[in-house]
């Protein structure tokens, strides 16, 4: 109950900061990722902003023997630099370039109520089940 | 450069780093969107509720934060539907393909200096740029 009512909270904060921050917009990160043409950095500022927060909170935090309400942490320690790695982050780059969204502002974006976010994350589901069908088959 | 906002950036950017921040000191969870996401039907069945819920709450935030500030964000509309279907599902693959997104491996992975991560960061970033480049300054599909 306690780690559901942090989750909706942790939900929200995240929500505000897309909005915020203007990442909700896509057109804003086509024009980062424009950098031949009207170049908007913005979305560097961003990722400095929540780095400067989460590089000094992650440190402290993993240093903790638990979380505070759950039993403990679970976060992935691998660091193989191997081919699902780069495909995969590489075909993700080029659906962002493409839309415009990547998951997080593709999801809040449901709180503007506009058509276009619907359209977006039911493709970004699409995507997860093809690419988990893809990988059984193998 | 006339659009750039430096200041509401690194605010906001500094309010997922307290999102992100909170959901690893309370529930030792990270807050890598496209992992929340496809656990809402990968995960074991207690680890799908919280999933849900943030994502709840990520839309409730944005719809929050457009009922203070209406002209603030305006949804963009008439975008080509087939860049829209075919990028949307390719973000979909690859995210899953690659475990992590803009904020698993762009935030999470390089808060806690994950080679990884960066890689993965640096990779989807340049075919990012290099696919904007190709669908506005060669094909000129949008403007």
């Amino acid at each position: 109950m306690k780690q559901n009512l942090i989750a909706l909270l942790c939900g929200i904060i995240f929500g505000i900061g897309l909005s915020l921050s203007q990442m909700i917009n896509p057109n804003k990160v086509l024009n980062f990722l424009d950098v031949t043409g009207n170049w908007d950095p913005s979305l560097i500022f961003v990722m400095m902003g929540a780095l400067a927060v989460a590089f000094v909170s992650f440190k402290w935090i993993l240093k903790r023997p638990s979380p505070i309400i759950a039993e403990s942490f679970h976060v992935s320690r691998k660091s193989s630099i191997d081919k699902p790695l780069i495909l995969g982050a590489a075909i993700f780059g080029i659906g962002w370039g493409m839309s415009g969204y990547c998951p997080g502002p593709a999801v809040s974006g449901l709180g503007l109520l506009s058509l276009e976010s619907v359209i977006i994350v039911v493709a970004i589901y699409l995507g997860f089940f093809a690419c988990n069908r893809f990988f059984e088959q193998k | 450069m006339e659009n750039f906002t430096p200041l509401s950036a690194t605010a906001g950017g500094a309010l997922i780093g307290i999102s992100v921040t909170l959901l690893l000191l309370f529930n030792g969870r990270i807050g890598g969107i496209s992992g929340i996401m496809s656990g809402v039907y990968l995960a074991t069945k207690n680890d799908r509720i919280w999933r849900l819920i943030f994502i709840v709450g990520l839309v409730l935030g944005a719809f929050i934060f457009q009922l203070l500030k209406p002209n603030f964000n305006i949804p963009r509309q008439n975008y080509p539907l087939l860049l829209l279907g075919l990028g949307g599902f390719l973000v979909g693959f690859g995210t899953r393909m690659g475990s992590g997104c803009t904020s698993g491996h762009g935030i999470c992975g390089i808060a806690i200096l994950s080679i990884r991560s960066l890689i993965a960061t640096l990779t989807f970033m340049a075919t990012g740029m290099i696919t904007v480049y190709i669908i506005r300054h060669s094909l000129e599909l949008i403007a």
